[in-house]
């Protein structure tokens, strides 16, 4: 039977055969990282740009357009042809910037989103590095974006971009608060922080998460849009006041790197619900006959989480500042922290079920 | 091998950033520095398989103490001038610190490190691990953790009263 674990034992055989004939087996532990982080890297490269065209498709559909279609069929290549544009354009830059702040600031936005990337489980022993605190892991590598995004805001010298990055370090400090204490419920239920651990309790159970904690999965979804300061809640760009907010004097590649970043972003929040709540890899019940790989499952549903991140975009008005502050604090995190204490009263008091 | 190459590129761009932190003259390069700082140590506490406590070094000092620490600095938005003369102060201040890290670490460098058995691994393999921190911080260290609780709630209920005087 097909499935993901079978294929990376068979790609990670014929490489250390390799090895073997390039005599270079000592250098496995060296060489298998690199290689596992590049195929993840090409992997959501294309993925992202992929993404770039449904969001466009989407929002055209919504709004009864027709969407890109003159690049490749049905428009696909669009969005590559849009990649070569950014690439080859000017990059102008304004006089009195913050010149290594300025330089610096996208390729972290861009690297801290992707190493996200580094733990999602797409299949049973498909992961690049299976770490067994993955989710503290994820919400701490994440938030090296609240650094790259202020200091693009403040070394770019503009009250628009400064603004910006005020606004979104203020938006994404107060969602992720929210963010973790959505995640906090499954942590206490499954009793590890293993991405893959989760998922296995999740078989166990032969239930997914989302049914008990349907509440928990509101929340992650609705503070992963805004961590990843989309609309709804796209205060930090907020077209309408500022411009592009802290990307403002940013073009081509530089600017690239910050959309890319939001992407990427979209699809490590959209996996790591996939994973918590909707059972990663399992397959859908009653279907397990089909014998359909666990990776087809995963993207799958990851695609479909994405398309819901996609459809509050075209769909919600946007909030303002003071009304993004207040739903965050005042009614996401009480109600998250509602659901903790339930949680802890429901599982353990009356079913008596501890962790482990 | 490849443990000691790494070993000297995190150290070496630790040490890096940390001498960034103290010469530039822009603050907000130097709070940059100081998060490379921690990202360094955060990947030498993974060296020692501490996983746990690296990621909560980024989480805790990168990603939530120097967003602050930045906020403060950019909102405070000190002219160059103002920074020239308090370097001509600093000095002082800087070799008056000098000397006394210099007289703390000192018995620490020539008494204690040279006389501990290094070579029979004074460390437990479960160092840093979710498992041995968490039974460190609420069960052998119960009561002293429950207080730095009532200690930072005090904290915050001093910082909202000192910031909003009308509540």
């Amino acid at each position: 039977m097909l499935t993901g674990e079978n294929i990376v034992q068979l790609v990670s055989g014929l490489l250390h055969w390799a090895y073997a004939q390039a005599g270079i087996s000592s250098l496995a532990g060296v060489i298998d990282p690199i290689i596992s982080a590049v195929v993840m890297f090409g992997f959501i490269a294309v993925f992202v740009m992929f993404l770039v065209w449904m969001e466009r498709k989407v929002s055209a559909h919504m709004q009864s357009r027709i969407g890109p279609n003159r690049v490749g069929p049905l428009g696909l290549l669009q969005t590559v042809a849009d990649a070569i544009k950014l690439t080859i354009k000017e990059d102008v830059k304004p006089v009195n910037r913050d010149k290594v702040p300025y330089f610096i600031a996208p390729i972290v936005a861009f690297v801290a989103t992707f190493m996200g990337m580094v733990v999602i489980p797409f299949d049973k022993g498909v992961v690049v590095q299976d770490l067994n605190v993955g989710i503290l892991y994820i919400i701490a590598i994440t938030g090296f974006t609240v650094i790259a995004i202020l200091t693009a805001g403040w070394s770019s010298n503009n009250k628009y971009a400064l603004l910006g990055g005020f606004r979104s370090a203020a938006q994404i400090i107060s969602y992720e608060v929210s963010l973790v204490l959505s995640v906090v419920p499954i942590i206490m239920i499954t009793g590890t922080l293993s991405l893959s651990g989760i998922v296995e309790y999740q078989k166990q159970a032969g239930y997914w998460f989302i049914l008990p904690q349907i509440v928990a999965f509101l929340i992650f979804i609705t503070s992963a849009t805004a961590e990843a300061n989309r609309a709804p809640f796209d205060i930090p760009e907020a077209e309408s006041e500022l411009i592009g907010g802290f990307h403002t004097e940013y073009s081509g590649v530089k600017f690239a790197m910050f959309f890319l970043g939001e992407y990427i972003a979209v699809v490590v929040s959209s996996a790591v619900a996939v994973t918590l709540f909707l059972g990663g890899w399992l397959p859908l019940p009653y279907l397990d006959f089909l014998h359909i790989p666990g990776f087809v499952w995963f993207l799958a549903k990851l695609l479909l989480v994405i398309y819901l991140i996609m459809a509050f975009r075209w769909t919600f008005p946007r909030l303002r500042v003071d009304q993004l502050m207040d739903f965050g604090w005042k009614v996401l995190i009480p109600i998250s922290i509602i659901n903790i204490l339930a949680t802890a009263v429901v599982w353990f008091c009356l079913y008596g079920k501890g962790a482990q | 091998m490849i443990e000691t190459v790494l070993f000297y590129i995190l150290a070496a761009a630790l040490i890096g950033f940390g001498l960034m932190v103290i010469t530039r003259t822009n603050p907000i390069a130097s709070a940059m520095a100081m998060v490379g700082a921690f990202a360094g140590l955060a990947g030498l506490y993974a060296m020692l398989n501490a996983r746990f406590l690296s990621i909560i070094q980024i989480l805790v000092y990168a990603g939530g103490i120097m967003v602050l620490v930045i906020f403060v600095i950019m909102l405070l938005n000190l002219e160059p001038e103002d920074l020239q003369r308090m370097r001509a102060k600093g000095f002082v201040v800087l070799l008056a610190l000098i000397g006394v890290g210099a007289a703390i670490v000192s018995p620490m460098l020539f008494c204690v490190i040279p006389n501990k058995d290094w070579a029979n691994g004074s460390v437990s393999p479960e160092f840093g691990s979710m498992a041995s921190v968490g039974a460190k911080m609420f069960a052998d260290h119960l009561f002293p953790f429950e207080i730095l609780s009532l200690v930072l709630l005090t904290a915050v209920v001093g910082a909202l009263v000192l910031a909003k005087r009308k509540l």
